[in-house]
């Protein structure tokens, strides 16, 4: 005899109607963006190319710091790890500069793996110093490096350079269609990692790492996937940058300002949020298309800017619209939906699922 | 073999620079956990500020710039404590971060946009070129020798205001748990900015005595940064004497390097710094566990 039971039904949803919406338009926007350049000019494709690359940077370093609590200052060694790795590959063993692209940010999964033994050895600002050093340490080891210019940089041969040119695609065009995919990959990524169970097990560690490991989660693992995951995608697109700037050097390669510029765009736009990397690269680079003509006082500007929006909107610009609005475009919460009261058999009663790491 | 006892002697020195550069930054970093990454500008910035008060007033050794110096960086550290620092001072260290990080590229581009990318030296006189000879026939420089005084004076000094006054007994409370030195009637808002006053009254003396020593211009704070933090961390949190002994540690594996390659001097200095990170992620002295 089954018993009819009265029960309140519930379940999970990860979506709200204006999350659909954004996943729709943002879908529009990228295919828009993707047939943008033929008929933009060459000044834009090259501003718009350099916005992904910084997006990309941002949203890796926001992964880093903003979810797995890693504190990097160092993230310049992988960008010119990946730089030094095009141009050794495609100088000196004649590969073709896409192929080198991939295996640049192979390399700097690679290094990630003894990277992290030594870096999650330290906790907070010992990480942050740390890491910086290590940045240091890879400059100056390719300082010495004689075959790849040593100290005075080399540049890209221009034969190598046409390679990049596929077919009637110019060769800027190739180089604006990769940064968009490695922008939009690694935006699309992050937002799929935060909202699977992955992501909940990381969050829950970033918020409370001993609760989170008493609960089962196994927190240096998915710290060590996050860390080598994003070495990889900052190498890669180390080695972009350096495939479009066609000329590397240790001092420009490894300078600690790549990584101060993440750290401005994710902090300013929303740290720990994936639409706050997006919006601190907007105003990164609307403040730039406006003020750097003014040379030093721009940087001034940017500066004040920093102390500013930290003194009075601490969660960033994002965050704090977010926060005011109770709205978010790309949601990781999810909700508990009350379906209310419903006639239901006993052993039909959905189960909520419940999130666990494994 | 003199080589080598010369270059551990030259390192010690230098050691000694990089503790004075370390000094302010290790008791803002052991009070306040504060990762300060305008520390290296703020001694450019006393550099420049001693060569222009030289040239305003008119002084004949910039050692006299001190008296004006010194007061002033006090209240430029105890006032951007109060007014900027203190209210992003939370859990993470990262809205310090990126307020320091934003101080830093203020006083960066705008010493550049005052003083231009030039490197500029305050003249030391006679003081800079006057030495001693060991015996065996080392010379040692009478204005490095100073600087090693200084340097463990001001460590000194610094040691016996946390272990010896009612200021540094609040500041140690403070440190060891912000909430309980709270209730118990610590005003720690005002007590960070003093702590933070004083370390910029010792970056006074560090600007001066290192612009000095050689040239400098408004884009050698970075590098500094990463001397005196590598001290401050190789000594361990909260250590003052640590910070000494980090210090000479950076500067003598520094100094050997360099015997081996010039290119090797700083790559040398790094690769020790962090094998003794590795060995002991907390320093060498920490002053308490965490």
């Amino acid at each position: 005899m089954r018993s009819q039971l009265r029960k309140r039904s519930v379940h999970v949803k990860q979506n709200s109607r204006v999350s659909l919406i954004t996943a729709w338009v943002s879908g529009a926007a990228v295919i828009f963006l993707a047939v943008a350049p033929w008929w933009m000019g060459r000044g834009q494709v090259s501003v718009l190319m350099e916005f992904f690359y910084y997006l990309a940077l941002a949203q890796m370093w926001n992964l880093l710091a903003g979810f797995a609590g890693i504190v990097s200052l160092g993230q310049q060694a992988f960008l010119g790890l990946g730089g030094y790795t095009l141009f050794f590959l495609t100088m000196r063993m004649d590969c073709h500069p896409l192929l080198a692209l991939l295996i640049a940010g192979l390399a700097g999964a690679i290094v990630a793996l003894p990277g992290a033994a030594a870096v999650f050895r330290l906790q907070g600002a010992y990480q942050a110093i740390g890491t910086w050093v290590i940045a240091e340490v890879f400059a100056l080891i390719f300082l010495q490096v004689q075959s790849l210019g040593a100290g005075s940089g080399i540049s890209l041969a221009v034969s190598i350079a046409r390679q990049v040119q596929i077919g009637a695609v110019r060769r800027d065009v190739v180089l604006y269609l990769v940064a968009l995919a490695i922008g939009v990959l690694v935006t699309a990524f992050s937002y799929a990692l935060l909202r699977s169970q992955t992501g909940l097990a990381l969050m829950a560690v970033r918020d409370n790492e001993l609760s989170a490991r008493t609960a089962g989660v196994n927190s240096q693992r998915l710290k060590l996937m996050v860390f080598v995951a994003t070495s990889c995608g900052t190498a890669l697109t180390g080695a972009l940058i350096y495939l479009a700037k066609l000329r590397i050097s240790p001092q420009a390669a490894f300078d600690i300002n790549w990584t101060s510029y993440m750290l401005f765009i994710v902090i300013i736009g929303g740290i720990g949020t994936l639409e706050g990397p997006i919006v601190g690269t907007l105003v990164f680079f609307l403040l730039r298309e406006y003020l750097a003509q003014l040379g030093s006082s721009y940087l001034i500007i940017l500066g004040a800017l920093a102390v500013v929006v930290m003194l009075f909107l601490p969660g960033g610009i994002w965050g704090t619209f977010a926060n005011r609005f109770n709205i978010s475009l790309f949601p990781m919460q999810r909700w508990l939906v009350d379906d209310g009261l419903a006639e239901q058999n006993q052993s039909e009663v959905r189960k909520i699922p419940v999130a666990t790491s494994e | 073999m003199s080589i080598w006892i010369d270059s551990i002697l030259q390192g010690i020195l230098l050691g000694a620079i990089y503790a004075l550069f370390a000094a302010g930054l290790s008791l803002v970093f052991g009070v306040m956990r504060l990762v300060n990454v305008a520390h290296g500008d703020f001694i450019v910035l006393a550099a420049f500020l001693a060569l222009w008060f030289q040239k305003l007033a008119g002084f004949g050794s910039p050692f006299w710039t001190l008296l004006m110096l010194v007061p002033l960086m006090f209240v430029l550290g105890y006032v951007l404590q109060r007014a900027v620092i203190n209210p992003a001072l939370t859990e993470t260290v990262l809205r310090p971060l990126l307020i320091t990080f934003g101080l830093s590229i203020i006083i960066q581009n705008g010493l550049l946009q005052i003083f231009s990318a030039d490197p500029q030296k305050l003249q030391g006189g006679q003081l800079e070129v006057a030495s001693f000879t060991l015996p065996g026939g080392l010379a040692i420089g009478a204005f490095p020798l100073l600087m090693l005084a200084v340097s463990v004076t001001l460590l000194g000094g610094l040691q016996l205001v946390m272990f010896r006054t009612r200021l540094g007994r609040a500041l140690r409370a403070t440190s060891d748990d912000i909430k309980t030195a709270s209730l118990m009637g610590v005003n720690t808002p005002h007590l960070f900015s003093v702590a933070s006053g004083l370390a910029l009254a010792t970056v006074a003396v560090a600007g001066v005595f290192t612009g000095i020593r050689a040239t400098f211009n408004a884009a050698n704070g970075p590098v500094w940064l990463v001397f005196a933090f590598e001290a401050v961390i190789i000594g361990g949190l909260g250590s003052l004497w640590g910070t000494l002994v980090g210090g000479v540690i950076l500067g003598v594996s520094q100094c050997i390097g360099a015997q081996f390659s010039p290119a090797w001097q700083f790559l040398t200095g790094h690769l020790v710094f962090l094998a003794l990170l590795m060995l002991w992620p907390r320093g060498l002295f920490p002053r308490r566990t965490e």
